[in-house]
Formats: structure tokens, C-alpha cells, sequence
């Protein structure tokens, strides 16, 4: 079992102080948090990408490299790499680069993206989402297994004799996991290729999740990589601890109320019961985390969001530290007879 | 047979509740069924979420799938500056895409001026077409002025005679779940 943290570079300001940090410290932050992450025992750190604002992360590869400098042992992962919007021949070159210097800790979540301005930034149109993130994977496949490609498409320039370079680190392709919080196109993909999947149901109630995760799992088996309980599953959650219950509740709601994404919706205590949101005690998030193997089956990535919404750098690394101190030990623990093990660079070489 | 009988009134009692009693008990009439009514009212704060959190509360969901479920649908609004009220929109937009298609629907609405009759076709109509509901002939606006009138209740039968009509000969579709009955990857694949 796999956990890590994820995060997408959101600058957001911090209700209680009314400041946000500038685009330089956020981005230097990202780096502290993920060193941080590995100091604390995490195992994955993922980062985002996203070419709008409030957030700074258009180049995730950027910063993983640099993350890759001042670490090593944590996995590098995205939450997530566009499949839509970036050339897969530039996909395969950045990420098989990474790779070596990151001595093959490097594995990416694909996305599609969800925001119809962004498509155009890169020549490209929404409405072909699904098919750009076909016809782009098929493409991004070949070119890190085969060491020359022909290829023709739909959506761009044909290739000829084209070997993407770097080749991928000791000939093993990074891991990819197939990220979609509602296209079951996209689980289906994941099944097909027998890859993982990942799906963020932070935000979202579990049924809706289970229904993803459930048709990733037949898909997998139906397209010959194994029985539906081999498939390869990553979840997310989001987390704010403090030793007391109410102190952590009291302390995180206004972050909630001014959150773009959940402020002037249900209440914290009704989101609480009805997503993953976890806002209390350490033994309540460890609670609610273990919930999640009832709810989906053994997994093998569990991701935690706890660096967004304007919290200020300093409680971040104080919540990493709780993290590491209260709740990592108990969930490795309660979690260690989870199988299988999440595909790594080394278990995919031999 | 199962009818969802949806009314967006806001007062209590409610005269749009009433029509879509009445509406009910002529369907029910020309052809025995099971109704289950809908009071939107008792909804809206769930509406608002379901919009802003991008998902339907467990008190919601209850509600959006027995329409879904359901044979044949009657919907009735008061009419609000010149269309449905906000409350009755924000129903529809938080109903699953397919599910009314190809459903039989009859549509009504109050009003307190006979000026407003036009909503019927003007808003309800194009709206459910939108939807690819099967919207019945006869709709009922009622006007202050028609509780007193005389016509009214054949008005109501016709329309409710309508709809039972429709939903008795009508094999109830089910909208197709992408989950159940996923794509087939070779067809992405291919481009279809």
C-alpha cells in the first residue's frame, strides 16, 4: 500500500489572515511539502497541473525534477498530466527524462482536464475530450515501448521512423494511472490497457465512486490482465487534523466556507458525512480513511490532499507532522494485508 | 404503472399543489396506477446544493429517481415573471439528463391572470421537448378566474385521459447506463 499526498497548486487566500501567497512562495512551498512528505515516511508525492488561475502548476515536470533533486526514496506522480491538451510525443520525452534522473521513482496520472477555455490555449476543442485522450494514450503507449514509431491520426502531424528520446529508464515505461472522476470511457481505458486507476472522489458520495471503481475492476478482467481484485486502484481524500475534534472543525471552517469549490454549499458537517472530507481528530481520519477499504475493496494508493484552500505553509507541515506521528503508523498497519502491491520501478523491471 | 406528479408550489395550501391533484386523480381515472407526489418545496435546499456540489444529496436522489422511474410524469408550475418558477427549473436541472426521454408528460401550470396562458406552450413545452419527453396535447393553465369557472374539469379530464392513454401504450424506456452496459474500448479505439 501506497500513501502519498497530492495537491494542484492552488493560491487561495487564507480567511484568517486575509493574505495568500505570492506564485513564487507557493511554488516553493509545493517543494517543502513534498520533502517534507518524504521525511514524514510518505511514499508518493503528485502534483497537478493546471495552465488557469488561481493555481501555478503548468509545469509539473518542472518542479517534480527539481523535487527529484532534494529527495530519494517518494515516488514523483501528477494529479494529473493532460492527455487533451499536451503532445504525447512531449508527455513521453518529459516524463521518460524524469525518470532518469529520478533513478525511475516516476509514475503520472492522466487526465482530460475540465475547463473548455484551456483547450484552445493548445489548439484543441472540448468536445473532443474522450477522443483526444484515446487517440493521445494509444500514441503515448507505442512511443515509450517501441523504440521507432509510424503512426497516423485524428489529432495531430503523422510520425515517420520517430523514436521519442530519452528511451524510458532501464525499458520499463513509467506506470500510468488513469485518472476520471465521471467519464466511464475513461475507467474502461484503464481496463483495457490493464494500467491503474485512480479516481479523486474527494467532493463526491461513495456510491458514485464505487460505480467508477466497480467498472474499472470488470473492465480490467474482461480485457485479460487478471480477476477484478488484481486491478490496480488509487483513491483520494482530504484531511485537516488537530488533537481535538472541535478545535480542528473550528479551525478548518472557514477555509470551507471561503472554498471556491465548497463554500456556500451543504454544510462541513453535512459534506463530512457525504464525501471523504475529514475534519477532526487524528483516530477520526483514520477512521474515516479505513472506511474506504470497506466501501471499494483492498486498493493500493491512497492519496491526501492538505496543502489547498489558503491553509498557510506552516499548519501544512504541522498536519504532515500529525500524519506521520498518529496516523501513517496505524494505517500501514491496518492496511498491510491490502493486495496487490501498487506497481513500483523496480517490481516492473524484473 | 408508477406516475411522478412533480408541483413547484410555494404556498401552503397551494393552488398549484391542487391542479396537480386533480390532474393526478383524472389520470388515475382513465387508468389504474400508482402515484407518488412531489412537493418541491420541501426540496429546495437540497435543489441548491445538489447545483453546487455537483451531486444529489441522500435525501435528494430518492427523489430524482422515482422520476426517473416512473411511466409518465405530471409537472406543474406557478408561473413566475412570464415562465416556470426558478424552484421548478432548478428540478429539471438537476434531473439526470435522460430521465424523462421518452416519457410521457403532461405539463401544467397556475397563473393569476388568463394573460399568462401561453407559458404552456411558450416555456413548459419547448422545455420538456428539449428533454425528449413525450408532452401530451392538452396542457391545463389555470387562471385565478377558472377555480370558478365551469370548464375546468373537463379540461382535466381530457388531459389526464391523455396521459393514461399514452403511458398504457407506451413501453417505458430506460435510459441506457453507461456503467451496466459500458462502451467498447476497440469501438474509442476505432473512433466511434
Amino acid at each position: 500500500m501506497q500513501f502519498g499526498i497530492f495537491g494542484v497548486g492552488d493560491i487561495a487566500v487564507d480567511p484568517w489572515t486575509g493574505r495568500s501567497p505570492s506564485e513564487h512562495e507557493r511554488i516553493r512551498n509545493m517543494v517543502e511539502v513534498a520533502v517534507k512528505a518524504e521525511e514524514i515516511g510518505m511514499d508518493v508525492v503528485a502534483v497537478g497541473e493546471h495552465h488557469n488561475r488561481p493555481f501555478v502548476t503548468s509545469s509539473p515536470t518542472t518542479i517534480l525534477g527539481y523535487i527529484a533533486a532534494r529527495t530519494s526514496r517518494i515516488i514523483l506522480s501528477t494529479s494529473v498530466t493532460l492527455i487533451t491538451t499536451n503532445d504525447p510525443v512531449k508527455i513521453a520525452e518529459d516524463f521518460a527524462t524524469l525518470q532518469h534522473l529520478a533513478d525511475g521513482r516516476v509514475d503520472l496520472m492522466l487526465g482530460r482536464g475540465n475547463t473548455g477555455p484551456v483547450y484552445p490555449w493548445f489548439g484543441k476543442d472540448i468536445r473532443d475530450g474522450i477522443a483526444l485522450a484515446v487517440e493521445n494514450y494509444a500514441l503515448l503507449h507505442r512511443l515509450w515501448r517501441e523504440d521507432v514509431v509510424d503512426w497516423e491520426g485524428k489529432h495531430r502531424t503523422p510520425l515517420q521512423s520517430f523514436t521519442a528520446t530519452p528511451r524510458p529508464l532501464d525499458g520499463v515505461p513509467p506506470f500510468v494511472w488513469h485518472g476520471s472522476i465521471r467519464s466511464p470511457e475513461i475507467a474502461v481505458q484503464a481496463g483495457y490497457y490493464g494500467d491503474g486507476f485512480f479516481h479523486n472522489n474527494i467532493f463526491w458520495p461513495k456510491e458514485h465512486t464505487k460505480r467508477m471503481i466497480d467498472l474499472y475492476r470488470g473492465q480490467f478482467e474482461r480485457y485479460g490482465h487478471g480477476p477484478a481484485g488484481q486491478a490496480i486502484v488509487g483513491l483520494g481524500g482530504q484531511t485537516f487534523m488537530r488533537r481535538e475534534s472541535q478545535d480542528a472543525i473550528e479551525e478548518f471552517r472557514p477555509y470551507f466556507d471561503n472554498s471556491p469549490v465548497y463554500g456556500g454549499g451543504p454544510s462541513l458537517e453535512q459534506t463530512m458525512r457525504e464525501t471523504p472530507l475529514s475534519v477532526g481528530s487524528p483516530q477520526e481520519v483514520i477512521d474515516r480513511t479505513l472506511r474506504f477499504r470497506e466501501d471499494f475493496g483492498d486498493y493500493q494508493r491512497q492519496l491526501f490532499n492538505v496543502d489547498g484552500m489558503g491553509l498557510p505553509h506552516k499548519v501544512v507541515l504541522e498536519q504532515l507532522d500529525i500524519m506521520g506521528e498518529e496516523v501513517l503508523p496505524v494505517l500501514r498497519r491496518e492496511f498491510a494485508s491490502m493486495r496487490p502491491l501498487a506497481p513500483t520501478h523496480e517490481s516492473r523491471k524484473s | 404503472m408508477k406516475l411522478a406528479v412533480v408541483s413547484a408550489g410555494l404556498s401552503q395550501p397551494s393552488s398549484t399543489r391542487l391542479l396537480a391533484d386533480r390532474l393526478a386523480a383524472a389520470t388515475v381515472r382513465a387508468e389504474e396506477m400508482d402515484v407518488e407526489t412531489i412537493d418541491l418545496r420541501g426540496h429546495a435546499h437540497h435543489l441548491v446544493d445538489a447545483m453546487l456540489s455537483g451531486f444529489a444529496s441522500q435525501d435528494l436522489k430518492p427523489v430524482l429517481d422515482s422520476v426517473a422511474e416512473a411511466d409518465g410524469l405530471i409537472a406543474v408550475t406557478p408561473t413566475y415573471a412570464s415562465s416556470y418558477s426558478g424552484l421548478f427549473k432548478s428540478f429539471v436541472d438537476v434531473l439526470d439528463e435522460e430521465a424523462v426521454a421518452g416519457k410521457p408528460v403532461l405539463i401544467g401550470a397556475t397563473g393569476g391572470t388568463a394573460r399568462h396562458s401561453l407559458v404552456l406552450d411558450y416555456a413548459l413545452r419547448p422545455l420538456f421537448t428539449y428533454l425528449k419527453a413525450i408532452v401530451v396535447p392538452t396542457g391545463v393553465y389555470v387562471a385565478s378566474e377558472d377555480w370558478a369557472g365551469t370548464t375546468l374539469a373537463a379540461r382535466i379530464d381530457r388531459a389526464g385521459a391523455e396521459l393514461a392513454r399514452e403511458m398504457a401504450g407506451r413501453e417505458k424506456t430506460v435510459a441506457a447506463d453507461p456503467f451496466t452496459d459500458p462502451v467498447s474500448f476497440e469501438d474509442l479505439l476505432g473512433g466511434r
